[in-house]
């Protein structure tokens, strides 16, 4: 799906539209007259609210203000008021939520990749019997509502009544060292993972259809030049299924640095345990809509949007060494 | 088939495989068997430590109208009673007392009333399987269930219907004309995946308020009129599938744009538009950030995500209700997913894989 974004197409000049017959000219305009629900929509809804979010990172502006009758402009001053923000940025032992999205956001991502890609691969095993059976399976979690998924990973992971911590004293756990898990300010990353871990089922269809996908005839040539099952998949598997590879990195970053829901109904973005769960997001959250800042809360989103804009051009640079497109005339 | 060497090590290898990766299934699906069992407990066994983790209630015995508490005695502590006998039986406790009890023994009345030499605080009671449906008529009553279905019902199918409308007609301006810009128009379409909604969310929210929409299912049901990338790529994938050789008899026979996407294209598009469907209803049923932004100040319109969500709160202490309320919350998407899986997993593969 991304494949094209790496090769932009050129807009027409207008001196090349003006020399259009009457006929390409008439098909333009139908075609353009069927797009003109999503021209609208893009216009409506992103182009303008993204030039007005900038423009109020500029202004003193709270939501009851007037945006038109009296716009106080000042500045790069949310910028500079940002940029000291303890609540953005770690002041000695206190972690800000830039930090603490990072953080976690570091221990998220290989478990988004890696795990649906193990389950991508067992399930290709030629020796698995009902594939189709546990590829739906695997699925399923996927549509389950995310306020529900949360609160049933929620409840196996209550300390006293989940059936973690009960599985754990019954493989002989004492019960003093049993983990309180989103209560406890070392355990919290992890539970809130292993929250999300119904979420792997999208990206392991995914990777699954990209291993079927690979041509027998590679297998039978690499068997050929005698490679080992761990020559095979760094040569062979994994440039083949880079491509959906990458589209499921690029989309976990930018989920990830967005990543505030979870916190906000487990704790009700309160941070608990300890400030540990004060996402960037989160802060952005409640800044507009509890504080009802709305020049500050532009001010973070436009700089969450161009950390996540020089992330993602950063993750297409690389994908020139290590995504292979497959019939790529660029090649 | 022949019993080779080979065969024989690629059924084990088979068997092993597929244990393995049943066991992983049960554990991954383990919180749904968690949510089942916990939502049929009542508050009494959750606090219990010890208590089984399937749903139970602690055993009584009817006896002469009366209901008595079973206990697990020790029979040789009993009148009459083989001194050397070891085992345990279940008995219905009559009289409780600290040095000895009087107990009847409800599968042998005949013996009457008689007394062990025990304390019954010392003794264990046997659980029996018994499910607290009534957490689910709680939480129904109480959060008006009927009210939350019917609310989220109304968003799924009218928010679809915007969808289906908007996402045919840019798919079919994608697949069916070429102009110049085209293509840029479409990379720029697939680009705003990739856009963080945060960004855009505080000035689409300042004026769905300037207009007093807020509080109303119209912010969240009007912009799906104006398609979105996802399903504009799935449906233009599938619409490019189909030969244009029919359009062009269509054509030749006077049929106008509008008429080959009704009379040629969209009868041919059975599959593409129930994925659509199915992913875009599962999407509005789960969907919890926007009714949050948009609806939480008006509990007339809540959709059931928004009042599962304050469950925490309430019922925080009480997790048999919070489970109950994850189970009426996704029993009809998975219902959905069991009737219509084909659809899912052809849509997925289309928006990860293809180009």
């Amino acid at each position: 799906m991304f494949e094209q974004l790496s090769n932009l197409p050129k807009l027409p000049s207008l001196s090349s539209i003006r020399k259009m017959s009457a006929l390409t000219r008439r098909e333009m305009y139908l075609g353009l007259g069927f797009l003109s629900p999503w021209i609208i929509g893009f216009l409506v809804f992103t182009v303008i609210p993204l030039v007005a979010s900038l423009v109020f990172s500029f202004m003193d502006l709270k939501i009851t203000d007037g945006i038109f009758t009296s716009p106080k402009f000042v500045g790069l001053q949310n910028y500079v008021d940002m940029v000291q923000d303890p609540q953005v940025w770690s002041t000695g032992a206190t972690k800000g939520s830039m930090w603490i999205t990072v953080k976690f956001g570091l221990l998220a991502l290989p478990v988004g990749i890696f795990l649906p890609l193990l389950l991508a691969l067992l399930m290709n095993n030629k020796n698995l019997k009902g594939q189709n059976f546990f590829r739906s399976m695997f699925y399923m979690p996927y549509i389950v509502p995310f306020v529900a998924s949360v609160f049933l990973w929620g409840g196996m992971l209550n300390p006293e009544t989940g059936w973690i911590n009960r599985a754990l004293m019954e493989l002989g756990m004492p019960k003093e060292s049993l983990p309180t898990w989103a209560n406890d300010i070392n355990w919290v990353y992890p539970s809130y993972v292993i929250m999300g871990i119904w979420g792997v089922g999208n990206a392991m269809l995914i990777m699954l259809a990209g291993l079927q996908g690979v041509p027998t005839e590679l297998y039978d040539a690499a068997q050929m030049d005698g490679a080992n099952p761990w020559q095979t998949f760094w040569n062979v598997t994994f440039p083949m299924i880079s491509p959906v590879i990458f589209y499921n990195l690029v989309l976990s970053v930018v989920g990830l640095f967005q990543y505030f829901l979870v916190p906000l109904v487990v704790n009700n973005g309160t941070g608990r345990p300890g400030g540990a769960t004060l996402f960037y997001n989160l802060y952005l959250y409640k800044t507009f809509f509890v504080y009802q800042d709305m020049a500050y809360g532009s001010t973070l989103a436009w700089v969450l949007f161009a950390v996540i804009l020089v992330v993602t051009v950063a993750l297409f640079s690389t994908a020139k060494y290590w995504v292979y497109y497959a019939g790529d005339s660029r090649s | 088939m022949k019993i080779t060497r080979t065969n024989i090590l690629n059924g084990l290898n088979s068997t092993f495989i597929t244990l393995l990766v049943l066991a992983i299934l049960v554990i991954f699906l383990s919180p749904f068997a968690f949510m089942v069992f916990t939502s049929l407990k009542t508050q009494d066994q959750i606090s219990v430590i010890g208590a089984p983790i399937w749903p139970a209630a602690p055993s009584t015995f009817d006896y002469n109208g009366k209901a008595l508490e079973v206990y697990t005695v020790p029979a040789n502590t009993c009148v009459g009673s083989d001194p050397a006998d070891t085992s345990t039986v279940d008995l219905g406790i009559f009289k409780k007392g600290r040095q000895e009890s009087i107990f009847v023994d409800p599968n042998n009345l005949d013996r009457g009333e008689f007394t062990c030499k025990v304390s019954y605080r010392a003794l264990e009671r046997p659980w029996k399987f018994s499910p607290t449906w009534s957490n689910y008529t709680e939480v129904w009553e109480t959060i008006e269930f009927p009210k939350l279905l019917w609310n989220t019902f109304m968003y799924a199918v009218l928010s679809n219907v915007g969808v289906i409308i908007s996402c045919t007609l840019v798919a079919y301006g994608f697949s069916r004309f070429r102009f110049p810009g085209r293509d840029f128009l479409f990379v720029l379409l697939i680009s705003t995946i990739f856009l963080p909604g945060t960004v855009t969310v505080i000035p689409q929210f300042a004026f769905f308020q300037k207009i007093g929409w807020v509080g109303t299912w119209l912010p969240l049901i009007v912009p799906t009129f104006f398609a979105n990338a996802y399903d504009v790529f799935l449906m233009r994938q599938y619409f490019m599938t189909l030969p244009r050789e029919l359009d062009e008899a269509a054509m030749i026979d006077g049929a106008g744009p509008f008429r080959v996407l009704f009379s040629v294209i969209l009868p041919q598009s059975y599959p593409v538009l129930m994925a659509v469907t199915v992913f875009h209803i599962v999407y509005a049923w789960n969907d919890y950030f926007g009714p949050l932004i948009y609806l939480s100040t008006n509990r007339e319109n809540w959709p059931i995500s928004i009042a599962l969500s304050t469950f925490n709160g309430i019922y925080g202490q009480k997790p048999q209700l919070i489970q109950a309320g994850a189970l009426m919350t996704l029993i009809l998407p998975l219902i959905l997913f069991f009737v219509a899986q084909r659809f899912f997993v052809q849509g997925i593969v289309v928006t990860g894989v293809e180009k």
